[in-house]
């Protein structure tokens, strides 16, 4: 049988140079990374990549929402302009700025649990284009909703953001943006951390999570399952 | 020359000001109901300066005005002989000595000691010694008898009133579609736009004014964030603000104005952080409101209360980092990942969700809510918080942090004016 390299040599050969383009790969370059603002997971992940998305899912209390918010916070250092497509309007001002997030500088949309208004304008602000980061939460929307939502919709977003310098994070309960997906995470929460004796002083102090990488895709290398743990701390 | 247009039953000065800038752009408001024009040049138009001022006055008189016109080889004499001598008049430095000198408006005390010295007119006035006026009178008393002798060498000082950025067209027959709107829409910003590129103006606010055919009127404002002026945005958000907020009537007539600032300046620069161009933002931001609805489009903004997730939306404009006081710089520019823990964040339900709870002594034991059920692992609480007792929408309620059997951690509250529970929102 005839190896696809060999095959490949022949149909160029037999076009005789008359194709530009040759049938290869076209070479990409390694995304430029930005920090995500927590030292473990920027160890682990090495950042987030520009120019395509990144996924965030986990379950309820799982830490998917401080996550995007360190992400927010980071990008408010590096000054950039923000926008968070709130698909079920539960974004918190109050949670967001405590983390770091500079809100006169955050676009925030809020689409009344809408999931496909959220679509349209996570879709419109990528083609605006300027953004430094663009947080679309469909976390509060339903797994068999989520589901429902074409695959082809991920593969425009996908291709909207290439070779755009925006980050582009979704937030989940489940991965369903499949390979649309340059880098994927998942949080998953270890344990909530109490204080004080129950019934009597006890206090939410934070809790301890996990964040997994099932596969690094932009860096294509098959790794297993990569993990790190982090805790957060609750504010009273 | 100059031609001074006096109105002495009191016109409108708009009205005056209009029928003056007919014959020459450089008009100056010189008196009340008084106004001065150059007239050079207007030889070749109207003929000799009599013919000029003739004209003039058949002028305003079509226009409705009742004036006098004197034409002078200066404006003040101009003005004297409008203010003085009635219908039309061409003045020569020797014309005025009959007029009484009340029409140089001297000062009291100057007033005063001329009426002493027995001068009623210009000539009285002209005829005394220059040298002795000024001794006793002063500069101005000098200045004063130069006017009544006719020797006025000021330049003419035109008034040069703002621009009005304005277009209006009247429709042959009443518009009920959008598209076809659109269309008048398009003519009259792009000459806004072209009047205003040609004073280096933008707009920062365009009002929209609609006749509708019963002559009803439809206003509609569009505020920017920034200074603009393209025709193409100002069309796209004007037709996207009528899809979303359409006349209830056929238009007949269309009227834009437009409100000039200066044009935004940037300087760019190869360090500064990336952001969304303006003008493309603002339409996005529009098609979005469309969307999702103006309310929920815009930046949150903290309200200064203690009032428990209080928020206010407004509208979405990117600061620059200057105009941001370097003391809250300085929190939301903290570096994270120096051993300080990210926080706990909440999501939040909004309305909260009407509960169900088991309570044993007030401390919680079991949840039933809509999408919210299971049994209290663990709780911290209450905290008591309570506020705006004075208002209708006062708040007092017992807060609680509890981890469910479901395995997520949701803020739970009691309202302790009714005992309702709520779920407030989810940790996560």
């Amino acid at each position: 049988m005839q190896s696809s390299a060999a095959l490949r040599a022949g149909i160029e050969s037999a076009l005789g140079g008359r194709l530009a383009a040759h049938l290869r790969w076209r070479d990409r370059s390694a995304p430029e990374r930005v920090p995500i603002g927590i030292a473990e997971l920027d160890g682990l992940a090495g950042g987030l990549p520009r120019g395509s998305i990144t996924e965030i899912h986990g379950l309820a209390s799982s830490g998917r929402t401080s996550l995007v918010a360190a992400i927010l916070a980071a990008a408010a250092g590096r000054e950039e302009i923000c926008a968070y497509v709130d698909s079920s309007d539960v974004f918190d001002p109050a949670s967001a700025e405590a983390a770091g997030v500079d809100l006169a500088r955050l676009l925030w949309i809020r689409c009344g649990g809408n999931p496909e208004h959220a679509l349209k304008a996570a879709d419109l602000l990528i083609q605006n284009g300027g953004f430094g980061l663009v947080v679309l939460d469909l976390g509060d929307i339903s797994t068999q909703i989520a589901r429902r939502i074409p695959l082809a919709s991920w593969f425009r977003l996908r291709r909207s953001i290439e070779n755009t310098p925006t980050v582009m994070v979704l937030l989940e309960r489940n991965h369903t943006v499949k390979s649309c997906a340059a880098l994927a995470i998942e949080m998953r929460r270890e344990r909530v951390i109490w204080s004080g004796a129950p019934a009597c002083s006890r206090l939410l102090r934070g809790a301890r999570l996990n964040a997994v990488l099932p596969d690094a895709r932009i860096s294509r290398k098959s790794v297993a399952s990569e993990r790190t743990a982090f805790d957060v701390s609750a504010v009273r | 020359m100059f031609a001074a247009v006096h109105a002495p039953s009191g016109a409108d000065p708009a009205r005056l000001v209009e029928c003056a800038s007919d014959f020459s752009p450089y008009v100056e408001e010189a008196a009340p109901a008084t106004v001065t024009i150059s007239i050079d040049g207007l030889a070749h138009l109207f003929g000799s300066a009599r013919e000029i001022a003739e004209a003039i006055a058949r002028h305003a008189e079509e226009l409705g005005l009742a004036v006098h016109v004197a034409v002078a080889p200066n404006p003040d004499l101009a003005v004297h002989g409008a203010l003085g001598f009635p219908g039309v008049s061409v003045m020569e430095p020797g014309n005025t000595a009959c007029l009484p000198v009340e029409i140089l408006e001297p000062p009291p005390g100057i007033a005063d000691t001329l009426a002493l010295w027995g001068i009623r007119t210009f000539g009285d006035f002209a005829a005394l010694p220059a040298d002795g006026v000024a001794g006793r009178l002063g500069p101005l008393g000098a200045h004063l008898q130069k006017l009544a002798r006719g020797e006025g060498s000021r330049p003419l000082v035109p008034s040069n009133p703002a621009p009005r950025f304005q277009e209006s067209l009247e429709l042959e027959y009443p518009v009920t579609l959008i598209e076809p709107l659109s269309f008048v829409l398009g003519r009259l910003t792009g000459a806004l736009c072209a009047r205003l590129e040609s004073h280096g103006l933008a707009t920062h606010e365009l009002r929209l004014a609609l006749t509708l055919e019963g002559s009803d009127s439809f206003a509609r404002t569009l505020r920017l964030p920034y200074p603009m002026r393209d025709a193409r945005v100002f069309l796209k958000l004007m037709t996207l603000d009528i899809e979303q907020h359409p006349p209830p009537a056929p238009v007949t007539a269309v009227t834009l104005t437009a409100e000039p600032v200066n044009p935004r300046v940037v300087q760019h620069g190869l360090f500064i952080p990336l952001a969304p161009e303006p003008q493309k933002l603002e339409l996005t931001l529009a098609r979005i409101a469309k969307l999702v609805g103006e309310e929920n489009v815009g930046c949150p903004q903290r309200i200064d209360t203690h009032r428990p997730r209080a928020f206010r939306m407004r509208r979405f404009g990117m600061k620059k980092s200057g105009d941001i006081p370097g003391w809250q710089r300085k929190t939301w520019m903290l570096p994270r990942t120096q051993g300080c823990p990210p926080d706990f964040s909440l999501r939040v339900f909004r309305p909260a969700i009407r509960a169900q709870v088991l309570a044993l002594k007030g401390w919680p034991l079991e949840i039933f809510a809509r999408g919210v059920r299971g049994r209290v692992l663990d709780a911290a609480g209450p905290w008591r918080t309570s506020g705006d007792w004075w208002r209708e929408d006062a708040w007092s309620r017992d807060e609680w942090d509890v981890a469910l059997s479901d395995g997520a951690l949701y803020l739970l509250y009691r309202d302790r004016r009714d005992g309702q529970w709520f779920v407030e929102g989810a940790y996560d």
